[in-house]
Order: structure tokens, then sequence, then C-alpha cells
């Protein structure tokens, strides 16, 4: 088993430096650990200015997302035994500009999640602020859309498209992918509105099923998936042939529901 | 798109073409690029080439001597090979990029099965019938 | 400019197009030792490219219109093909706007040439 493991890290402080440079260091390994915890002890026993961006440790809050030995990855879901490698080389997560070391700039990214309108678009605003009861949707429509809902926004899939290696324009795998998200979501109407941005040049027509997004996502979203159903999606309408249900309903209030004997009542609510 | 701070760090071109980690899917996409910006630069050549068909029969005949010869014939028989690949894999890229062949919306389950995945067999499935038209194709070439 | 939704729509139909035409193309050019097709290339013990087979070809009004459709769709399919690639580098709008339009007035202009000449020597092959 292997005592040692050598971190081969790209640093990079906009105050000191002019290009980004790599720098090694040998840390112990245990066993079960994974990147981020052998960025803590670099940290810890070597480069104290060292900076990232991390927070849930376990692959849920999508901030750890960096280059790992040349593939996009979150580091606290990455043990350093897969990697099947002596040296782990950490960059910075690539086409995202660097604020400093491993922290890259995603608000470009949430500028364009913004802009594909991430949430549910209904005529019945009333309803929709101020609900009485549930939409109604069928365990089977709810699967056409959840698998893409697990998006923890973590950007690794941006980093992975060569398409958006070029092109800053591109809309790019995660926001399309959550604007596939609320298209196929029944209880959603606002198909014609993302259609603005989605029908142009930065939409899902900029993807060439090179598959890297899909490949890398942590979270098995499969961004390129969604990115080619929302492209049948938009060529049906085009041709007029895409079906539009209207928005799922309210659900109806249960009826003639009696409460069986001997059930005893809920505990008071605390907040 | 809001204002960016920092250094910039896109891959660039090197992002088109980086590869070697990747699956075949990203070599595909490569190649596919490739061959059609040749078939393309062959094709307005082939335009400008057979028109002289419209002129007379020395014209045509002047045009053909002109492209005749080792250099032109491997060239010709590189665009066929380059047709042959782009054409079964552009049907592949018709199919999936309609939606079709990539699966349906699932439970990601660790470890995950993703479209890629799903789609491997079309991908293998196009090379193959590439492969095969582009021997039947050198063996009408050079088989003579 | 036109939206991309309803260019790459038209792309992936005009790759069909091809797909079919070209196919038979290839046929008739390069597989005709392997396969021949006799009534394509009605001289078929020579040569595809001999000129009694290029004036058979000629004479054909099939021959005329397929190799208008397939001029049209392969001219639309490459250079909207080549654009995505130019676009993708994401060069200045300045420039944007001037691939499009010099892409578009290529493409325009050999398909009118490219129209002419299948016109044309359909009219040179009926004198044979
Ligand atoms: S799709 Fe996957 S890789 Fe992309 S941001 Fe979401 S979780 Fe991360
Ligand atoms: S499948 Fe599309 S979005 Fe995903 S990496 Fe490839 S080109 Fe980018
Ligand atoms: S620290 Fe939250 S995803 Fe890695």
């Amino acid at each position: 088993m292997m005592k040692d493991v050598t971190y081969r890290i790209r640093l990079f402080d906009p105050n000191r430096d002019s290009e980004p440079h790599w720098e090694a260091f040998t840390i112990p390994y245990a066993p079960g650990m994974t990147v981020l915890d052998g960025l803590w002890k670099v940290k810890e026993l070597h480069a104290p200015g060292l900076a990232w961006r991390s927070s849930c440790r376990m692959g849920v809050c999508g901030s750890c997302g960096m280059l790992i030995n040349g593939k996009p990855g979150l580091a606290c879901n990455t043990q350093i035994s897969e990697l099947h490698a002596l040296t782990v080389a950490v960059a910075p997560l690539p086409n995202f500009d660097i604020i400093r070391d491993l922290v890259p700039d995603l608000a470009p990214m949430f500028g364009t999640h913004q802009a594909l309108l991430p949430y549910v678009i209904r005529e019945d605003v009333e309803e929709r602020e101020n609900p009485t009861a549930e939409f109604w949707q069928s365990a089977h429509e709810l699967e056409q859309y959840l698998q893409f809902s697990y998006c923890i926004k973590c950007g690794c899939c941006m980093a992975a498209c060569p398409t958006f290696a070029t092109d800053a324009l591109y809309s790019g795998p995660m926001p399309l992918a959550q604007a596939h998200r609320y298209n196929s979501d029944t209880r959603d109407g606002g198909f014609a509105v993302r259609k603005e941005v989605l029908a142009g040049n930065a939409g899902p027509w900029r993807c060439h099923y090179a598959g890297e997004c899909s490949r890398v996502c942590p979270k098995g979203v499969d961004p390129a998936k969604a990115i080619q159903l929302m492209k049948r999606e938009l060529v049906l309408d085009l041709l007029h042939l895409r079906k539009q249900g209207c928005p799922a309903p309210v659900a109806k209030k249960p009826t003639e529901i009696k409460r069986r004997d001997g059930v005893p009542d809920a505990p008071a609510r605390t907040v | 798109m809001l204002e960016t701070k920092g250094r910039p760090n896109r891959l660039g071109l090197w992002g088109w073409l980086g590869g070697g980690r990747w699956g075949m899917e990203r070599y595909l996409y490569t190649l596919h690029r490739v061959t059609g910006l040749g078939l393309l630069a062959y094709f307005l050549l082939h335009i400008v080439v057979t028109s002289s068909r419209a002129f007379s029969q020395g014209a045509w005949e002047e045009a053909m001597a002109r492209v005749s010869g080792e250099i032109f014939e491997v060239g010709e028989y590189l665009v066929f090979l380059a047709f042959a690949f782009h054409a079964v894999n552009g049907i592949r890229l018709l199919l999936i990029e309609l939606g079709i062949g990539v699966g349906q919306p699932i439970e990601p389950v660790y470890p995950y099965r993703t479209s890629v995945d799903v789609q491997r067999p079309l991908a293998i499935g196009a090379l193959a019938v590439a492969a095969v038209i582009a021997i039947l194709g050198t063996l009408s070439m050079w088989g003579e | 400019m036109m939206k991309d939704q309803k260019l790459w729509t038209w792309h992936l139909a005009a790759g069909v197009v091809i797909a079919v035409f070209l196919g038979l193309h290839m046929l008739t050019m390069h597989l005709d030792a392997l396969i021949p097709i006799r009534a394509l290339n009605v001289a078929s013990e020579q040569r595809a490219i001999d000129w009694a087979n290029v004036v058979a070809r000629g004479r054909s009004v099939f021959f005329a219109v397929t190799y208008v459709v397939l001029l049209g769709a392969a001219l639309f399919h490459g250079l909207y093909g080549l654009r995505n690639i130019l676009l993708e580098l994401n060069p200045a709008a300045g420039l944007k706007k001037l691939v499009g339009a010099v892409l578009l007035l290529a493409g325009l202009g050999l398909f009118v040439f490219g129209t002419w000449a299948a016109v044309a020597s359909h009219t040179l092959a009926k004198t044979f």
C-alpha cells in the first residue's frame, strides 16, 4: 500500500502571479482519503494560502468541481485510490476564469442558467404563488425530468464540453439540461418563452454529441441526453408536430375519506 | 451573460481535439468535423471541374486529364473513405440528435449508465458499416 | 438572421437527401466495377468518366434533376457545417456577420453556376 501521495496543484494568485504555475506537495496517504481530504492536508502541512471551494464534502453542494488528473470531477467524490496513480494533479475547472488557485468563476454559467428561466412557468400565477393544492402529475410524468433535476450545478460538464471550450456564447450543458428539465415537466407551460433563447445560436444546436458532459457528470444527470431530447422537441415544434398539453391541473381534494377509529392525531406543529 | 473576472482559462482549440482520457464518441466528433471539411473542399472543386461538361467534349476531357494522376487518385480515394465515414456516422448523429437511441430519462443509480453508453452499439455499428463500405470501395478502385 | 432551429433542421434534412443521392452517385461512379448499373452508365464497358457516359447521363432528365437537388442539398449542408465550425471559434461580432455573408454568397453563386452547368450539359448532350 502506498504511504505518501504527491499533489501537483496549479496555483494562481492574481495579486502576485501573471501566469498560473504548478507546484508539488507530498502528504501522507491514509486509506479512504478523497482528493478533497488531501487538499486539506496540503493546506495544513505545506500551503496555508491554498484556495478552493468546498462545503458539504459529500457530493451534494456542487462546490468542489475541479480538474483531477485531467478529468473534471468533484474532489470530495473522488477517492485517491480510484485514480490508480501516485500523483494527483489538481487544476481549476477549465473554460471558466480563474479567480484564484482552484477557484473558478462560475458566475457566467449561473447567468445563462438564469436566462433560461429554470422554474415552473404557468399562466395561473395566483395558483402558483398561493397554491391551494398540488399540481397533479403521474409517476411516469415525473420520470421524464427527475434525472435532470439531480443536477448540483458543479460545472464539471461545462469544463468537459468541447464546444464550450471555444464558444463562450454557447449556453452549455448545465443550463440546457436545466431548461429541458422544466420544459419536460408537465406542470410547466414555459416552452414558448424559453424557446426565444433555445431556438437561437446559443441553443442546443452547438452540441454535437461528443458526450463528454454525461461522462463526467458526478450525479448521473446525463446532460447530453437532455440536450438531444430537447432538440427533438424543438424540431417537432418547428414542424408543428409538438404536443403541448395544457400544464398539469391542480389536484382534486380527496373526498369521502373518513378517519379510521383509533388512529392517533399527528403531534402539534413546532414551527 | 455576466461579466467575468479573473484569468481566462478556456481550453480553446485544444478542447476540440483533446482526447486520450475520453470515450470514442469524442474521436468520432473530431473525425466527423475533419472529414466534413475535407468533403466540402473536394465538393467545391468538384463542382467547378465537372461543370466543364457543359462546354464541350474537349473541355471535359481536358479537365479530366488535369485531375488524373497518382496524387488525384489517392486524393479521391481519401475522399471516398471520408464519405463512407461521414455518411454512416451522420446517420447515427441524425438519430441521436433527434433523441432516438439515447434512451429514456431514468433514475440515476451508481455506477451511472449514461446515454453515451446506451448509444455505444450504434457507434460501433456505424464504424462497422463504414468499414464495409470502405472495403467495397477499395476493391472497386484499386482491385483491377 | 434565420434561427438555428430552422437552419439546423434543414441541415438534417439535407443530410438525408445527400445520403440517398450521393450514395447513388458513388454507386455509379466508383462501385461500377463491382456493381455494374447498366441503366445509369449506358456504355458500361467504358469508365464512368468517359465522354460517352457523360453524354448518356447528361441526356437523362433524371440525372439533370437529381444533380441540381444534390448540388443544393450538399452546398447547404456543407456550408452550414462550415459556418457552425467557424462560429464556434467565437469570432468577433463583425467577423461573424462577414462569415455568414461570404458563405451565403458563395453558396448561392456556386448553386447558380452548377445549375447552369446541369441545364447546359443536358442541352448539349441532346445534340449528340
Ligand atoms: S449536469 Fe452534472 S456535471 Fe453538470 S453541473 Fe449538473 S451535476 Fe454538475
Ligand atoms: S454532448 Fe454536447 S453539451 Fe455535452 S459535452 Fe458534448 S457537445 Fe458539449
Ligand atoms: S464539497 Fe460539496 S460537492 Fe464536494
